[in-house]
């Protein structure tokens, strides 16, 4: 699909009220074109004897008129832009269902920014696009051709001046807008620029400080706050041309009508009535013949922007998701992993796990410990499907994951990843994000489970209390535990703590360990940790190191091995020590 | 929500006395600009309203369109100067020189509207100029503490957004008010001077126009508002739902997010449509009006003409001007938040400037050598009585290295800040060649310290400069011995650019390691007598971790130095060996004479340096 066709597709969805909207524009359109007329009648009727009688009927008539065109004028804004707001709604629903579909790794190479900027203000240019931009055409062309249409009868030689200005005003807009747009952003840009450097400034403040770099920093800044004020000089310019220029061409118009009308009534050939109407006729036309240039670069910049989006649009969705057959029976949570080797990038360098086997029964627990970038992260994801292992790597209940449907498989799961990230919503949203199901009690349940009660119980609103920005703080460890109460909650065949403790105290750790272990029947656990003490009671114990196992056993083996295990542990003990000591 | 619409836009006064007198000062400089700008306004506003009166004339006294057609009113009145000072003109004639004085004030419209919309803008980024240097001069002032307790965002917001407030308020708001109140009291002049009756018809449409203009402009904001809340929240949800979409994938959330997010975008996109109705009311209702205005003109000012008490000139004058004096009325109305904006933004701006600093230069006397540092009985709390340091007491004579030891949060990283005078201890004192350090010039004091930090702050720029820092006094050479010294030179020479390679924002693309070579390089460009070194704890490979000993060794060579120390050959060469613990020095001395005494110093040792020892031994 090409940009124009999803656009064409969108319009046709709402072909019926654009269809409505442009027959509004053309009723207003005509009864807005008769009012000149009307005035110059009566004008012309002063001339001759008139009674006052007919003077209000004249008067009257263009209130009606004038309302008339009004009602329609109400209806055409309504049906257009509101149409238009809606196909905005339903393209901005339709970018977020895409973006709910891409892969992770599509997030990994792209900004958040850029994405939202598309979402926002991309689609906020093609809706200006769709909505005032073809309304403003539609009526100016009515107008300005209904106008001509009249003066012609009036007075030929006036009318095709007046429509020589046509292009000529369109044109000036056009290029001075597009001119005036451009400089615009380059001024916005040198201001993102100052802006840049003053965030630098404050945040590097200690070492502006230390190097005694204020006056230099204070001549830098206003180095570039002139230069500033130069680069605006030149757009300040631009617009000062721009807007007597205008308001002077329009002037000439009508100086040109009065020349040549008077010396036309002087010969006899125009009625003073219609000299009233000719000018009238031109007020009428001069927002359509502004509104025609502006129209062209809304046009241009809401197709750009339509090409922006449509490049998201063209990414393929993830077509892995749904494959696999989908399995009846309840889930057991054996995992095996036979011979598995995996690398982001094949291509280039040492694959980030090497030669991977490990068989885990139901019910166990795995801990796995070793150096950051030893690619315990890159095992979970895997597991998780985050990224795709090679094929007849990972088995689940006997079955190789990638057969299985990835709904499916994160129903079995219940993770806690390394960054703990939450919504600023109430704790209770936020534990109900692991299962929407979840009964209050179960919620409470779960961050009773995670260690969370006596925290929650402290909260204003109690787990009703919102996080984040609009609500409270939460500490490092509060943060966890609210990820375990949302893992737990989704009561998975198989729980991930991806170093999920690592902010937790070693007393709270303890009892949400053991509370876990309370519930671990049935389910399988893989503890990811940099501390001996949340992995110490596991069944196996894995150590990784640049990607493969070192060592593996329980606490008792590993210590008696005396290896990375052995020494991490001692290490341990002795800063819980010192702790003590304070 | 209901909160975030409160903070939104919060409606507060439009013109607040002492904050306008304080505004006005800033206008000083400009005065001649801004008195100039004004009356070009009323120029420009004459102009404007010249040209249909002009051709009102020109029929009445030249074209009289119809039979018994006779000037009357103003028109008379010009017929008859005309005629006393003896110009006689056929028809034809008069129109030229009419269309000749139409064309002219066009032209002249022209020249003064550029001048005025030229000078206006400029004066309006002149102030902003100031304002800006004023607040970023200040913020170079603060002290360290108000950093810590106010976000860079929001510091940012003052320079940015609320400067902005202030120039719409200098440029559209201040001298647009003039003209269009002068265009406005312009056309009631002239049309009083033709008719006052016809006049006192039309102009009894204004209240109306006035009424719908504050109802629309009512509506609009509120409405407008809510777009903006809900756009807000849009954004936000996007935001974080973008962050996190790997959380919302794995918990297989995807369809309700989808849901939420529809619900959002659906309010949305009814704000607006609520929104439709303002605009879709306001400009027919206007249109509607302004014929209603021209209605009264035709059937009242028609009679007039009947009677001969109009001429009809005169009638296609408010014909004309009947059509122009609802935008200036309407505009009017708009102003009002433009400087109500501004009051809001002028209030924070000014809280800014007013801010005390507290840390300033007490003596004159300037530093140039160093002796000796003491620390006298200090204690330390960045909030009340939250000590982070405790009757801290030791001293560093000339030439000797020491070594800060101990836990995160220990507090030696604000024994480093506190001897630059980031801050002033609350009780105790900091003695530098015996004098109390606040007895000297700040820029004297700093210039005593080379400093490196944890975070390794690089700024945008080139390399080179990164390292010089900008400074005048440091040229090519200088930066270029100083990177060659810390052996930073050799990754620098690979880099596309060398020293003229681009560093982009807080150093993205250079490694850890690099970063801390680039410091380095900077600490020796300056030169001081006295190295202040917080040594960085993240782990590096073994060969980047070879250069950096080596450029630590090299930084030191010569100099005083206090280091917070993680690398045991840097402990090793110390002199004095400080171990903070929660605040207070707990053991001191040479490595071996600690680990003799079996303390906290030991353990702190064997946690960190088990695996160095292991390796190296």
């Amino acid at each position: 699909m090409s940009p124009l066709r999803r656009l064409f597709y969108y319009l046709d969805r709402h072909r019926a009220s654009l269809l409505a909207g442009f027959v509004c524009i053309a009723i207003s359109g005509a009864f807005s074109l008769a009012k000149p007329m009307i005035v110059g009648n009566a004008v012309n009727d002063l001339v001759k004897v008139v009674t006052r009688g007919t003077l209000i009927r004249y008067g009257l008539l263009l209130i009606g008129v004038a309302a008339v065109e009004g009602l329609f004028l109400f209806l055409q804004r309504r049906i257009i832009v509101g149409a238009s707001r809606r196909i905005e709604f339903e393209m901005r629903n339709d970018f977020y269902d895409h973006l709910l579909k891409l892969p992770v790794r599509y997030y990994q190479e792209q900004r958040t920014g850029d994405l939202m900027s598309r979402a926002t203000s991309d689609i906020g240019g093609v809706r200006t696009l769709i909505g005032p931009a073809v309304m403003y055409t539609i009526n100016s062309l009515i107008i300005v051709s209904g106008a001509f249409a009249m003066m012609i009868r009036i007075d030929k030689t006036l009318a095709l001046i007046s429509l020589a200005a046509v292009p000529v005003v369109a044109v000036m807009v056009k290029t001075f807008g597009e001119k005036i747009h451009v400089r615009y952003k380059a001024v916005q840009d040198y201001f993102g620029d100052i802006s840049a450097r003053v965030q630098e400034n404050l945040a590097g403040v200690r070492v502006v400080r230390a190097f005694g770099q204020e006056a230099n920093e204070r001549e830098i800044f206003g180095r570039m706050n002139r230069e500033y004020v130069t680069r605006n000089r030149a757009q300040i310019r631009l617009t000062a041309t721009f807007y007597p220029m205008l308001h002077g061409l329009i002037g000439v118009m009508y100086g040109i009508v009065f020349l040549l009308g008077s010396r036309r009534m002087l010969a006899g050939q125009l009625s003073i009535g219609d000299f009233v109407a000719l000018q009238f006729y031109l007020g009428r036309m001069i927002w359509p013949l502004i509104a025609l240039g502006w129209v062209i670069n809304l046009y241009q910049r809401g197709m750009a922007s339509m090409v922006r989006l449509h490049e998201v649009w063209s990414i393929p969705p993830d077509v892995l998701r749904d494959a696999g057959t989908p399995v009846e029976e309840k889930p057991r949570g054996d995992i095996d992993i036979r011979d598995l080797t995996f690398g982001y990038a094949p291509a280039e360098g040492r694959p980030t796990l090497r030669n991977i086997n490990l068989q885990v029964q139901s019910g166990e627990t795995v801990g796995i410990v070793g150096r950051t970038g030893s690619g315990k992260s890159t095992l979970l994801a895997l597991l998780t499907r985050t990224f795709e292992p090679p094929p007849e790597t990972i088995f689940i209940d006997g079955r190789p994951i990638e057969s299985i449907p990835l709904r499916q498989l994160r129903e079995w799961i219940g993770m806690v990843p390394q960054e703990t990230f939450l919504f600023s919503e109430s704790i209770a949203e936020n534990v109900r994000f692991g299962r929407d199901t979840a009964s209050p009690d179960e919620i409470t349940e779960s961050t009773d489970l995670a260690g969370l009660t006596s925290d929650v119980a402290s909260f204003p609103q109690g787990l009703e209390t919102v996080i984040g920005e609009r609500g409270i703080t939460l500490s490092g460890g509060q943060k966890q535990r609210t990820a375990i109460a949302r893992a737990l909650v989704r009561e998975p065949t198989i729980l991930i703590l991806d170093d999920a403790l690592s902010a937790v105290d070693t007393a709270t750790e303890e009892r949400i360990l053991s509370a876990l272990r309370d519930i671990r029947k049935g389910r399988t656990a893989l503890i990811v940790s940099h501390r001996v003490s949340s992995v110490k009671d596991a069944d196996h114990i894995i150590v990784l190191d640049e990607g493969k196992i070192v060592e593996r056993g329980t606490h008792d083996t590993l210590l008696a091995h005396d290896g990375y295990y052995a020494d991490l542990y001692r290490r341990q003990t002795l800063e819980e020590e010192l702790e003590e000591t304070a | 929500m209901a909160d975030i619409e409160k903070h939104e836009d919060e409606g507060g006064k439009a013109f607040d006395p002492h904050l306008a007198r304080r505004l006005l000062r800033y206008l000083r400089p400009y005065r001649l600009r801004a008195t100039m700008s004004v009356v070009l306004v009323i120029i420009s506003s004459l102009t404007e309203i010249a040209g249909p009166a002009i051709i009102a004339i020109a029929v009445d006294l030249f074209v009289k369109p119809f039979a018994g057609a006779q000037p009357v009113g103003v028109s008379s009145r010009i017929a008859e100067w005309l005629a006393a000072h003896g110009w006689t003109m056929t028809p034809l004639q008069g129109i030229d020189v009419a269309a000749g004085l139409y064309f002219a004030t066009l032209g002249a419209n022209f020249v003064v509207l550029y001048t005025q919309m030229v000078m206006m803008n400029l004066m309006g980024q002149y102030i902003m100029y100031d304002l800006r240097k004023e607040i970023f001069g200040h913020l170079q002032k603060l002290d360290i503490q108000y950093f810590d307790r106010n976000p860079v965002g929001r510091l940012m917001t003052r320079v940015t957004t609320d400067v902005d407030a202030l120039n719409e308020m200098f440029t559209a708001g201040f001298v647009a008010i003039f003209g269009d109140i002068f265009v406005l009291l312009g056309i009631i002049v002239v049309l009083f001077w033709m008719n006052w009756r016809m006049a006192v018809v039309l102009f009894s449409i204004t209240p109306l126009i006035l009424l719908v203009s504050i109802w629309f402009r009512r509506g609009a904001r509120v409405t407008y508002r809510q777009v903006r809340v809900r756009i807000a929240a849009i954004n936000a949800f996007l935001q974080e739902h973008i962050s996190g979409m790997s959380t919302v994938q794995l918990f297989n959330r995807e369809e309700k997010e989808r849901e939420k997010f529809d619900g959002l975008n659906a309010r949305h996109r009814d704000a607006n449509i609520d929104s439709i109705f303002y605009y879709a009311v306001f400009y027919p209702l206007i249109e509607l009006i302004e014929t209603v205005g021209i209605a009264l003109i035709v059937w009242y000012g028609g009679g007039q003409v009947i009677r001969g008490t109009l001429s009809i000139g005169a009638l296609i004058a408010f014909f004309t001007y009947a059509q122009r004096f609802y935008e200036p009325i309407s505009d009017l109305s708009e102003k009002y938040n433009i400087l109500q904006a501004a009051m809001a933004a002028s209030e924070r701006v000014f809280k800014l400037l007013d801010t005390e600093v507290w840390i300033k230069d007490e003596g004159t006397l300037e530093v140039n050598h160093l002796d000796s540092i003491e620390f006298k009985n200090v204690w330390f709390a960045y909030n009340d009585d939250d000590w982070v340091l405790k009757n801290v007491s030791f001293a560093v004579q000339r030439g000797e290295r020491v070594a800060l030891v101990g836990h995160t949060g220990a507090g030696k990283t604000t024994v480093t800040a506190l001897l630059q005078r980031f801050y002033d201890p609350q009780r105790g004192m900091i003695l530098i060649n015996g004098l109390d350090i606040r007895r000297y010039t700040q820029a004297s004091l700093r210039a005593l310290f080379a400093v490196v930090q944890q975070d390794f702050f690089l700024f945008t720029g080139t390399v080179a400069q990164n390292i010089s820092l900008g400074d005048p006094r440091i040229g090519e050479n200088a930066v270029r011995e100083a990177a060659t010294r810390v052996q930073a030179d050799r990754f620098i020479s690979r880099l596309p650019q060398q020293y003229q390679s681009e560093v982009r924002e807080r150093g993205a693309g250079f490694s850890v390691g690099e970063k801390q070579l680039l410091s380095f390089a900077r600490a020796l460009a300056f030169n001081p007598p006295v190295l202040v070194l917080d040594e960085a704890t993240s782990s590096i490979d073994t060969e980047t971790e070879l250069l950096i000993q080596e450029a630590i060794q090299a930084l030191m060579e010569g100099r005083t130095s206090i280091v917070i120390a993680h690398r045991l050959s840097t402990i090793r060469s110390a002199d004095t060996i400080l171990v903070f613990h929660h605040g207070e020095i707990r053991e001191r001395g040479t490595h071996d004479e600690l680990m003799r005494i079996d303390g906290l110093y030991r353990k702190l040792y064997e946690i960190q340096y088990r695996e160095t020892v292991a390796a190296t031994a």
